[in-house]
């Protein structure tokens, strides 16, 4: 052992009320900035999951249409005429998904695609009627961009695969409307009016997709809404969901259509989440804040306390370097027990705060708290703890290092 | 303001000189000065055959580690250390011997200064005396050319005053170190090989 580390090591002991000051502090804020980074970033992920296991994770729509003006060149008789662009217009829906498919089979990225009909309807049960959103789709191609078949509640998939006449329900549509699996009820929808029953009963967690959403096969969806070609979009997924927005960006210039990455559809939930995230980083920083002004503070009375030592090492062959040293190893040391201690607070707080209850609904479903474990939620932590404790050492160890020993001796002396 | 004219001085190794004066004559700027503690405005010093007087501060902490040996009036030594760790403090720095043959050098100082039975007693578990034996012990580590001592028994009673003084200047002898010491004490002064009255800054 260095005799820096062994001198900086007895040292720690002449302050210990004040370094435990310190330590607890550092413990708490390494601690708690793990625990909250792991909460707010296991709810992004878990939202982040719910909406790729619904939507998926880009979604292609209206198709582009470049709109031109025509520019006389020499007044009304010339005859040069020139047409520029003037901008883009969109035209509700996809005329030709089959062609879509074939050109997003050749990016690389795109692991399945689903093509989807959209169309406002109104269901008559026999307890109320209501407005909802019809989606028709090829179920084994839906099943393959989103998490439907995990998000059944009641019923079978089965059931709505082999039976026309089946629909899929939201949860919260069907307790609003008081419909149970095999319940039958009506839609009426661009004129006509059609009977299905309750074929199973889905619950992505998103309140906006589980009131009004109501999945059809695709082929009594286009009956319904009279709607015999086209699709209204086709949802895709991705081998790399966090490429989505690169991809969603060539899409479009190759598409001609309007394409929607996830983190471009779900921007204002993203910010709130990151927000949420800063903040918290911040207020859990005030803990290692303290510690460093505690640490300043403990280091700044060790140097006015231990002058005499500082006097004797001096002229015993210590260099202002070793002096200085041996005060930034007693905060490294400090830090060393600090983070450890806070890395292991936090695992243990982490893991019990994911066990205990909490139920959201509204933007995903959760029936408890939900954590991830990420090693650079630990990596941040011990490096804020490090850069806020060590810079507030450095004050305190460079004036004992500029002590001169003439002078502590001299005053001793007289 | 001159603190030191013309002040010249040189010391031999087995040699016991004394510096003798009133308080605020010089005594004590000269020991730092001596000591690489002190820059002087103008003047050299010398330490075995290097100029040390203007060099930089790096060489001067590193001379002072080989070199120079201090005993102070007030001990200083570490409190939370021991009294072998306080010995073992110099030779760590140096870095010379091994682990092993630190603590054996310790011990033998200890030994010979009378306190081998208490090398594991830390400083606030000292006599005054014992304290001051620890220090001289802890001077003599590096097996400096030079000790030098400022008032090494001005705290001490008579007794321990002469145990401390027939042990510094026995050992550093017998190790053939110069040995430079200020004191008020005529009786110490008087059993030096050589005296150094000085008065405004200058030998008389």
């Amino acid at each position: 052992m260095s005799p820096n580390i062994r001198i900086a090591l007895r040292f720690l002991t002449a302050k210990k009320s004040s370094m435990m000051m310190s330590l607890s502090c550092i413990v708490l804020g390494v601690g708690l900035f793990i625990v909250t980074q792991a909460t707010t970033s296991g709810f992004k992920g878990y939202f982040i999951k719910t909406i790729l296991g619904t939507d998926g994770a880009v979604r292609i729509q209206d198709k582009m249409q470049s709109s031109m003006q025509s520019i006389a060149a020499g007044g009304n008789d010339s005859p040069f005429e020139i047409q520029v662009q003037n901008g883009q217009k969109y035209i509700e829906g996809i005329d030709y998904p089959g062609q879509l498919e074939t050109m997003l089979r050749t990016f690389p990225n795109v692991s399945a695609i689903s093509e989807v009909l959209h169309g406002q309807a109104t269901i008559r049960s026999s307890f109320k009627d209501d407005t909802i959103q019809v989606y028709g789709i090829h179920l084994d191609d839906q099943l393959r961009v989103s998490d439907l078949g995990s998000q059944i509640v009641e019923g079978s998939l089965l059931d709505f695969r082999t039976n026309p006449d089946r629909a899929l329900l939201g949860r919260e549509m069907a307790d609003r409307l008081q419909l149970k699996i095999g319940d039958t009820f009506q839609l009426e929808a661009a004129g006509g009016f059609h009977r299905y029953k309750v074929g199973a009963i889905y619950e992505t967690g998103i309140e906006d997709v589980d009131r009004v959403r109501l999945y059809l096969n695709m082929e009594e969806a286009r009956s319904l809404l009279k709607k015999p070609t086209g699709a209204s979009y086709i949802q895709v997924n991705l081998f790399d969901k966090d490429r989505a927005q690169k991809d969603a960006g060539w899409m479009e210039q190759v598409l001609q259509h309007s394409v929607a990455s996830w983190q471009y559809r779900e921007k204002t939930w993203l910010q709130v989440f990151t927000a949420l995230s800063v903040s918290t980083i911040i207020t859990v920083s005030v803990f290692t804040l303290i510690a460093a002004l505690a640490m300043f503070n403990t280091l700044a009375m060790i140097v006015m306390e231990k002058t005499k030592d500082i006097a004797i090492l001096r002229s015993m062959g210590y260099t202002r370097e070793d002096i200085s040293r041996i005060f930034l190893w007693q905060a490294v040391i400090v830090l060393a027990i600090g983070t450890v201690a806070g890395c292991l607070l936090g695992l243990g707080v982490t893991y019990a705060v994911s066990q205990m209850p909490l139920q959201i609904r509204g933007i995903f479903a959760t029936n408890h708290f939900i954590v991830t474990y990420n090693i650079w939620h630990y990596v941040g932590a011990v490096v804020t703890a490090v850069i806020m404790v060590m810079v507030a050492s450095l004050l305190p160890s460079r004036r004992a290092a500029r002590l001169e020993p003439g002078d502590i001796i001299r005053g001793t002396a007289q | 303001m001159h603190v030191l004219k013309g002040v010249s001085f040189e010391a031999r190794r087995g040699q016991v000189y004394a510096i003798v004066g009133p308080s605020g004559c010089g005594k004590s700027t000269l020991l730092y000065l001596l000591g690489l503690l002190d820059l002087p405005d103008q003047g050299e010093i010398w330490i075995d055959g290097r100029l040390m007087s203007n060099s930089q501060d790096a060489d001067r902490t590193a001379a002072r580690g080989e070199h120079i040996g201090f005993v102070f009036q007030f001990h200083f030594l570490m409190m939370e250390f021991t009294a072998l760790e306080n010995v073992m403090m110099p030779m760590r720095k140096l870095a010379r011997l091994s682990p092993d043959a630190m603590t054996a050098r310790a011990r033998q100082l200890l030994d010979a200064v009378g306190l081998g039975d208490k090398t594991h007693r830390l400083g606030t578990q000292l006599s005054g005396g014992e304290q001051q034996r620890v220090a001289i012990a802890r001077a003599l580590a590096n097996e400096p050319s030079i000790i030098l001592a400022d008032e090494p028994t001005g705290n001490l009673d008579v007794k321990n005053s002469t145990i401390v003084f027939d042990l510094l200047t026995r050992l550093a002898k017998e190790n053939g170190q110069a040995v430079i010491l200020v004191t008020h004490n005529p009786e110490i002064a008087q059993r030096c090989d050589f005296r150094k009255p000085m008065r405004d800054g200058v030998f008389v």
